[in-house]
């Protein structure tokens, strides 16, 4: 499936947002996530399932004024 | 001690947590401000990455509340979608709204600003607006639901301090029973006791300490300039006038002529 993740696009098999982050390497739970311009809550992410094209976001904390 | 929202903060100065020379630094900076809220915001996360993890370990080590923001937001959509993000990770409601509308100034964009605020006081989100001078603006953030004002003094990061004193005096006057604070264009602790001495409840400053060359020292001034301009300000100043008043009592002074 294609994929822009942090605004690169990717080539990747993942069903849903978990399988994505796993596939990654990403875990925490500091992290928070969306796709396609709205959130996805954490507790959501096992069921959320992804289509070609979306863009998904993966944010944590930084420094900020 | 400052009454904000039904909490109670120990100091008027909020203080962020960008550009500071180390870790070690901003957290000893922290502890020199007194400041009992701190900025913080989102960003990407690359793969595998634990940046996220390290810097919210030393936020959470600092023992202060956490005001997260929507630094870079330039529209309503993006603005409201960090804000939930960050409502999430960071496990509270408070929110600096941010909306920017221009590049150059990093103006806020008022009308998105309000269009946003309105959103997410309506989620639930007790929602601090980055927001101008402007009465009118202030007025319709009040009206989306807002219960705290953040004017800027001047652009961010700017370090001119009050380039309108007028109209921080107009807004003061105008919304007497809201908290105000001063956000952006500090750049020395004579500005924070400058609009603290106009009796804004409170200021948020980041890179007039952290670029300065002693990030602990700087902050440690800011604290002192925060408390004695709200000091002042409780203890009722002089105006100042356009003749000389002598300070010692003329009445039984001798005469030698």
């Amino acid at each position: 499936m294609k994929l822009i993740v942090n605004g690169q696009a990717l080539e990747i098999d993942a069903s849903t947002l978990a399988e994505l982050l796993a596939a990654l390497d990403y875990e925490g739970d500091w992290l928070a996530t969306a796709v396609n311009s709205d959130l996805v809550h954490r507790v959501n992410r096992a069921e959320f399932q992804l289509s070609d094209g979306d863009r998904i976001e993966i944010l944590s904390p930084m420094q900020g004024g | 001690m400052f009454e904000l929202l039904g909490t109670t903060l120990p100091s008027r100065l909020f203080l962020g947590t960008a550009q500071y020379p180390s870790p070690a630094i901003l957290a000893d900076a922290v502890q020199a401000s007194g400041t009992s809220v701190v900025t913080v915001s989102l960003r990407r996360e690359m793969a595998g990455g634990r940046d996220g993890e390290k810097f919210w370990s030393l936020i959470r080590s600092l023992g202060t509340r956490i005001l997260p923001n929507t630094a870079g937001c330039h529209s309503v959509k993006e603005a409201v979608t960090t804000a939930k993000m960050a409502r999430e990770v960071f496990g509270t409601s408070w929110i600096k709204l941010e909306v920017i509308g221009n590049h150059d100034t990093l103006q806020p964009d008022v009308f998105g600003l309000v269009e946003a605020a309105r959103i997410l006081c309506d989620d639930g989100f007790a929602v601090f607006p980055y927001t101008t001078d402007d009465l009118v603006a202030a007025e319709r953030l009040l009206e989306a639901g807002c219960m705290v004002l953040m004017p800027w003094c001047a652009p961010i990061g700017s370090a001119l301090g009050p380039v309108n004193i007028p109209a921080l005096r107009s807004m003061r006057a105008h919304f007497p029973g809201v908290p105000l604070i001063v956000d952006a264009g500090l750049g020395r602790p004579s500005h924070a006791a400058t609009v603290m001495e106009l009796g804004f409840d409170a200021v948020l400053l980041n890179t007039a300490v952290a670029r300065a060359a002693d990030p602990v020292g700087m902050a440690r001034a800011f604290g002192k300039a925060v408390d004695a301009g709200r000091e002042a300000f409780l203890s009722g100043m002089l105006e100042p006038r356009d003749v000389a008043v002598p300070s010692t009592p003329t009445i039984g002074r001798a005469v030698f002529s």
